[in-house]
């Protein structure tokens, strides 16, 4: 009986010895590489796995990080400078300052502004009902209400507003992954700098149309009338195809466009009270007009 | 036993409310525009400019690539612009714009009734006849004829499919003009099978009109090898591959075309625009248009110009009825709802159909409850409930897989579904989702 509890223990005790060796050899063998930096990396990062920066997931970034040789092109908009500053100094690559982006929702198109024609009852869908047709609107470039960029959001920083039936981007939230950007069949969301104090100044709509044909269908709509390429003392408004672009690395928000604009289809955020504004308008222009 | 297709299929109520009322000639509009892209493929290239005056058959567009058609001048008077409109796609778009002055035809056009029947052209002659004429698939897909005329090497047709299946619920426009232009269509058939160098010709037709198939045997009498055959009546028998199936017992593979089971199919529309155009020099102009609908007044078929808005023909029918909830070009099944009424008619419009409000409103759709009616009804054998899982949740390879780019987008499975699930929606979005991924493979 005894023998029989000897005999077991000890096949079993040889047997796994002899399969030790063997895995040890297979292990030598097989050996797999990696840089220790990667999984540094990967922890450093914010683990959103979002595809903001252009990668499957945080650790095919990680990845690419420690492969490069420097840090360009290389950017998580989720994480703030500091992360990608002290990935730099980690890594030894001169780190390089990225503006922070927003997103940006192209349209100004209400109910109210831009009355609906017809009525679209397909799938709540916006990329079917662009494959379909022009939208339910005379506006055959604005948003089309169906949601699709707030269901793309991962980060809870978009809603549709039911008054408007226009998305809202909630700005503390939005981290400009551009997740949203890919999802809009129409192109209207972009990622803009966030800007000064958060200080923003854009064009709120990407009709192409003649002016006649976008104003009958929109009254917010961009005209291409140029008075604002005309006034901005930066040459930061660019007008093409009837339809005017500011470019937000030139822009010094002076907000002299938003004033010109006929349509008000310019939209200026976060700054303070029109009010004040006026007044500052006013006393600059009774100095040019004293100096002159 | 009257022949169908096997696989699958659905029978929703037929409609014909125009059956009876003979093909009137609509007037002539004040200003028309005639889209450049009426067909399937690249639009056409205009080579007409503003300000200059035309007559009728004369040139606008021309071809603009393999898979394309020239375009002829409907009407006669000065061109006023060419600008983008909404056309029956429901997106703006390029087109022609003329104000119609009088009506002064090419003096090569022959205007008279008298049949000419006799025909000394080759193929060759023939097929650069329909190619220059701008012919394409009058059934509704718009695709280019002359291209389905010119067998590629290394294949052979044997049998040439005319289509006057009509399976569309409402529609009569093919119906109307099989009674009234029968011999010109067996001409026009005779022409193709010429040109296809076949001896033998079959027309279908469902057995929901007897007229026609009467009227039909009677003049082929006098043809050889152009045989008519009754079908029970199916939706989607007028589908090439399920008329296939049904007229002649053979099956076209997956991915695979007509001609690779040696079938060529035309429409009798098309067969009746081939023989304007070899023996009468006439390009193609105008087409059968049916308006028709519950609430219209007095539901027509009309002989239309191609560049008619659409909004002339419903008036001519008594005008939009006040109960219309929406308005579709072609019919119930496979149509597409119309933006606005102001679209010009164009070669792929068979009809203009005006839905009252009841029957307008799609139902709130539901959890699908797995009853498999989908599956059943799908004359492709696919399984749509399926694919369209796979299209919400963008699995795109799964749908190719599931072999999504089969489906011709009949729209049996929507009728039939009991939880009203948009599934031709979501399966028409995998199929032009996946159509790019292959696309851009293939690069």
């Amino acid at each position: 009986m005894n023998m029989t509890i000897i005999y077991t223990i000890l096949s079993l005790s040889i047997l796994g010895g002899i399969s030790a060796v063997i895995l040890y050899f297979v292990a030598q063998q097989f050996k797999v590489v990696e840089d220790p930096r990667i999984g540094e990396v990967e922890s450093m990062l914010p683990g959103a796995n979002c595809g903001g920066c252009g990668f499957p997931g945080c650790r095919n970034m990680a990845e690419q990080l420690v492969k490069a040789e420097s840090m360009e092109g290389l950017n998580c908009p989720v994480s703030d400078a500091s992360v990608m500053a002290g990935i730099a100094t980690y890594l030894g690559f001169e780190a390089t300052i990225q503006e922070p982006k927003v997103a940006v929702v192209r349209c100004n198109g209400t109910c109210e502004h831009r009355p609906k024609i017809n009525t679209y009852d397909g799938a709540n869908s916006c990329v079917i009902d662009a494959a379909l047709y022009s939208g339910d609107t005379g506006c055959s470039f604005g948003c089309l209400g169906e949601g699709d960029c707030v269901a793309a959001c991962k980060f809870g920083a978009m809603y549709m507003d039911p008054l408007t039936g226009l998305p809202v981007i909630i700005e503390d939230k939005c981290v400009a992954c551009g997740a949203c950007v890919k999802a809009c069949p129409k192109h209207i969301i972009e990622l803009r700098n966030k800007g000064k104090n958060s200080r923003r100044i854009y064009v709120s709509c990407i009709n192409k149309d003649k002016g006649a044909v976008a104003k009958k269908a929109c009254a917010v709509a961009c005209i291409g009338c140029g008075k604002c390429v005309k006034v901005c003392p930066f040459e930061a408004i660019t007008l093409a195809n009837n339809l005017a672009y500011i470019d937000y690395n030139k822009c010094k928000l002076c907000r002299k466009c938003v004033v010109e604009c006929p349509t008000n289809s310019i939209h200026e955020i976060n700054f303070p009270p029109r009010k004040a504004a006026e007044a500052v308008m006013e006393n600059h222009n009774e100095n040019t007009i004293q100096t002159n | 036993m009257l022949k169908t297709f096997k696989r699958g299929g659905v029978h929703p109520a037929e409609n014909k409310l125009s059956a009876s009322s003979p093909i009137i000639t609509a007037e002539l509009p004040k200003v028309a525009a005639v889209p450049l892209g009426q067909h399937i493929g690249a639009p056409a290239s205009p080579v007409v400019n503003k300000g200059d005056v035309v007559k009728v058959g004369q040139l606008l567009a021309q071809s603009s690539g393999f898979v394309s058609a020239n375009i002829h001048s409907p009407f006669s008077g000065t061109i006023a612009k060419i600008e983008d409109t909404i056309d029956i796609t429901g997106f703006s778009r390029p087109a022609i714009f003329i104000n119609v002055e009088g009506d002064d035809w090419l003096e090569t056009i022959d205007r008279t009734d008298i049949l000419l029947a006799e025909c000394n052209l080759s193929a060759t002659e023939i097929t650069s006849k329909v190619k220059e004429a701008g012919i394409v698939g009058l059934g509704g897909a718009t695709f280019p004829s002359h291209i389905k005329l010119s067998v590629p090497p290394g294949k052979m047709a044997n049998v040439l499919l005319i289509n006057g299946v009509e399976c569309e619920p409402y529609l009569t426009s093919d119906h109307r003009l099989m009674l009234e232009k029968g011999d010109e269509v067996i001409v026009g058939t005779q022409l193709l099978m010429k040109a296809l160098s076949v001896s033998k010709a079959f027309i279908g037709i469902e057995n929901n009109k007897p007229d026609a198939i009467q009227h039909l045997k009677a003049l082929t009498k006098n043809y050889i090898g152009i045989e008519i055959v009754p079908l029970k009546v199916k939706y989607p028998q007028g589908g090439e591959k399920q008329l296939i199936k049904a007229v002649l017992n053979r099956e076209v593979p997956s991915g695979a075309l007509p001609i690779d089971v040696g079938v060529v199919v035309h429409n009798v529309g098309t067969a009746f625009a081939v023989y304007e155009a070899v023996q009468k020099n006439k390009p193609l102009i105008e087409r059968i248009v049916t308006v028709t609908g519950k609430s219209v007044k007095t539901p027509s078929n009309f002989k239309v110009r191609i560049g008619t808005p659409a909004t002339q023909l419903v008036e001519a029918c008594g005008g939009v009825p006040e109960d219309t909830g929406k308005i579709v070009s072609g019919g119930p099944m496979m149509g597409k709802a119309l933006k606005s009424l102001d679209i010009p008619v164009s070669k792929g419009v068979s009809g203009i159909l005006l839905f009252n409000g009841k029957e307008a409103k799609r139902p709130i759709m539901e959890p699908c409850i797995r009853c498999g009616k989908c599956i059943s009804v799908c004359p492709m054998g696919l399984e749509p409930y399926l694919l369209m899982t796979f299209s919400e949740k963008q699995m795109w390879e799964s749908s190719e897989m599931s072999h999504t780019m089969d489906c011709m987008e009949c729209g049996s499975c929507m009728y039939t579904c009991p939880a009203n699930r948009p599934l031709l929606d979501y399966i028409r979005l995998s199929k032009s989702t996946v159509g790019q991924i292959i696309r851009t493979r293939k690069q």
